[in-house]
């Protein structure tokens, strides 16, 4: 174990953790903010509960406002609704709230991002003949357009961050500098980065990703080491403050309350009358609790804290 | 006018195979009866259009009730990938898969544009996605007006829409509440709309003068089938069974395991059965 991995185990917190409350903390309380599900979710639901209160989350299916008590599993779980202000339906959503440029923050996560920000969220490999097929693009193609400025929330390995996506599902800045102005778009794009291990913005110029600031503990080697392209750094390079005790404690009593709420239900999928529960012995329910906007890049936590994390 | 009809009748009167059809409701209401359904009567050829296949189409597909999938989002939400999906698109089993993939805002457009009677939608949209190279069905026009170019894909008129909703009252009409999704616009979109509910009433208890109700006279047939949508939900009747769309994870996972579960729980049960 290394000096830094042990360093972190007595600070108590997970990458994953850290990640999620850098994320939360760019968050204003006047934002309005169209949320996805996964570490986007979290993130902005840890700022709602923590310094803003008043911030307004909108998801796709329609709920403008909510103030779920829980993370939603899905996009559109009925905590949503019922905690909305007003609930619209999805074409007026796509089209008078986010086309109609009524959002002022995007967050966004996918399968991979390259170094000008373009996220994958479609397929690894060919189109037509696709190695692993991802879910795809959803509302990000349109969220990475029209909201104001957008903020990518991942967990970073080399395979995720790459030099070049496959395929471009939601436009980041192109191959660079002044792309976005010339396709048309007036949207200011992915202006931040929140990594488990450090935060990215785009050179003024150039439009490349270039780190801003490390979490704490983290080197310049781990995040090298984690990036497919040979990523610069800002001079000076800041440090992202530790995560708070509140900050963690919120974060954590919102995660137990998830957990325990997505592991209720009768688990038997089909109307009345039907019991196949025996079927689903094996599964592990809990296994799967943690956010996956992408099946094959799971944001687990990175072995940088390896006491805290077990 | 909307007839009354067995769930049983209604799919075998208005799902013919080869036919294009649209079961929507977002995360909320999706009509699994009816999807299930088509899959007891072993409906084939179809072009199945939804803005999320869900774990309904996830069982369609894994069932070969599908040719194409038109589509926005092919996951499992907050849990992963719809394993049939993949493994259709990926190894084209247990049939080829052919697949038309857009945003959701352009789906959502396509929709209005369907229930608006127009021939396409426009939007501002798929700005700089490879989407555009791999639909024939996303294209551009200018605007006569300022000159901006447009994103535009055609209307969405399915031969049958089918979702399912709260109630209907014994003249027809349709109430739902909550999460509407694309609903309205995919009933008046569509050539036929079957709608399913969880009961029939005498009085539909609209809350407001701005409830989403679909008068009668717009729907084709209805059928009751209470629980209709689980394991997704009903507002005002039942919650989301997120316990099952994660268990889904591993049914679906491995062919047989899928097969011996839709064998058990779905072939293995009738449409009157479901509802008893």
């Amino acid at each position: 174990m290394s000096d830094v991995a042990a360093a972190r185990t007595d600070a108590g917190y997970t990458s994953a953790e850290m990640m999620a409350i850098a994320a939360a903390r760019l968050l204003r309380n006047d934002d309005v903010c169209f949320v996805g599900i996964g570490a986007p979710s979290l993130a902005c639901n840890l700022a709602r509960l923590t310094h803003a209160p008043d911030i307004t989350l909108i998801y796709e299916s329609g709920t403008v406002g909510a103030r779920p008590d829980v993370l939603p599993l899905s996009i559109g779980d009925p905590e949503l609704c019922e905690t909305a202000r007003t609930t619209v339906s999805v074409p007026e959503m796509f089209a008078y709230w986010l086309q109609g440029g009524r959002i002022s923050v995007g967050f966004l996560g996918g399968a991979q991002l390259d170094r000008f920000a373009n996220i994958n969220s479609s397929v690894i490999g060919p189109y037509d003949k696709p190695k692993v097929r991802l879910p795809g693009g959803g509302g990000a193609p349109e969220i990475a357009a029209l909201c104001k400025q957008t903020y990518v929330v991942m967990a970073q390995t080399r395979r995720s961050f790459v030099n070049r996506v496959d395929f471009v599902t939601s436009f980041g800045f192109g191959e660079g500098g002044d792309h976005r102005q010339r396709l048309g778009i007036k949207t200011a794009g992915p202006t931040l980065v929140i990594t488990d291990l450090c935060v990215m913005r785009p050179d003024p110029a150039t439009k490349e990703l270039v780190v801003s600031a490390l979490h704490p503990g983290v080197t310049r080697e781990q995040v090298t080491e984690h990036t497919g392209w040979p990523v610069r750094f800002a001079d000076p390079l800041d440090e992202t403050p530790s995560p708070t005790d509140a900050e963690l404690s919120t974060l954590r009593d919102l995660q137990r309350r998830t957990a325990e709420a997505h592991a209720r239900g009768v688990g038997r999928g089909v109307g009345p009358g039907q019991t196949p529960r025996a079927q689903l012995e094996g599964s592990d329910p809990l296994a799967r609790q943690e956010p996956a906007v992408i099946p094959s890049e799971r944001s687990e936590s990175r072995d940088l804290h390896p006491g805290s994390a077990a | 006018m909307t007839e009354f009809l067995s769930l049983h009748d209604a799919i075998a009167a208005y799902v013919p195979d080869g036919s294009t059809v649209a079961l929507e409701g977002f995360t909320h209401l999706i009509p699994f009866a009816a999807g299930h359904e088509i899959v007891r009567q072993r409906k084939r050829d179809l072009t199945l259009v939804r803005m999320t296949p869900d774990l309904i189409y996830d069982q369609l597909i894994g069932m070969g009730c599908a040719r194409k999938l038109v589509f926005s989002w092919g996951g499992n939400p907050g849990v992963g990938s719809l394993h049939r999906l993949r493994d259709a698109v990926e190894h084209a089993w247990p049939r080829p898969l052919e697949i038309e993939e857009h945003s959701h805002a352009a789906m959502a457009a396509a929709y209005a544009a369907g229930a608006a009677g127009l021939p396409c939608a426009i939007l501002r949209g798929y700005a700089g996605s490879d989407l555009v190279a791999h639909n024939a069905n996303i294209r551009s026009v200018e605007c006569p007006f300022t000159g901006e170019k447009l994103a535009a894909v055609p209307a969405i008129r399915p031969d049958v829409g089918i979702v399912h909703a709260q109630r209907a009252d014994r003249a027809g009409n349709v109430l739902i509440e909550g999460i509407t999704g694309v609903q309205k616009e995919v009933v008046l979109a569509a050539r036929d709309a079957i709608v399913t509910v969880e009961e029939i009433v005498d009085d539909l208890r609209a809350p407001s003068p701005n409830s989403t109700v679909l008068p009668s006279w717009t729907i084709t047939a209805i059928a009751e089938a209470p629980g209709g949508a689980r394991p997704s939900y009903a507002h005002g009747y039942y919650a989301r069974d997120n316990a099952f769309y994660i268990a889904w994870d591993t049914i679906s996972r491995d062919r047989d395991t899928f097969t011996r579960w839709m064998r058990d729980h779905v072939l293995a049960s009738s449409s009157v059965e479901a509802v008893a």
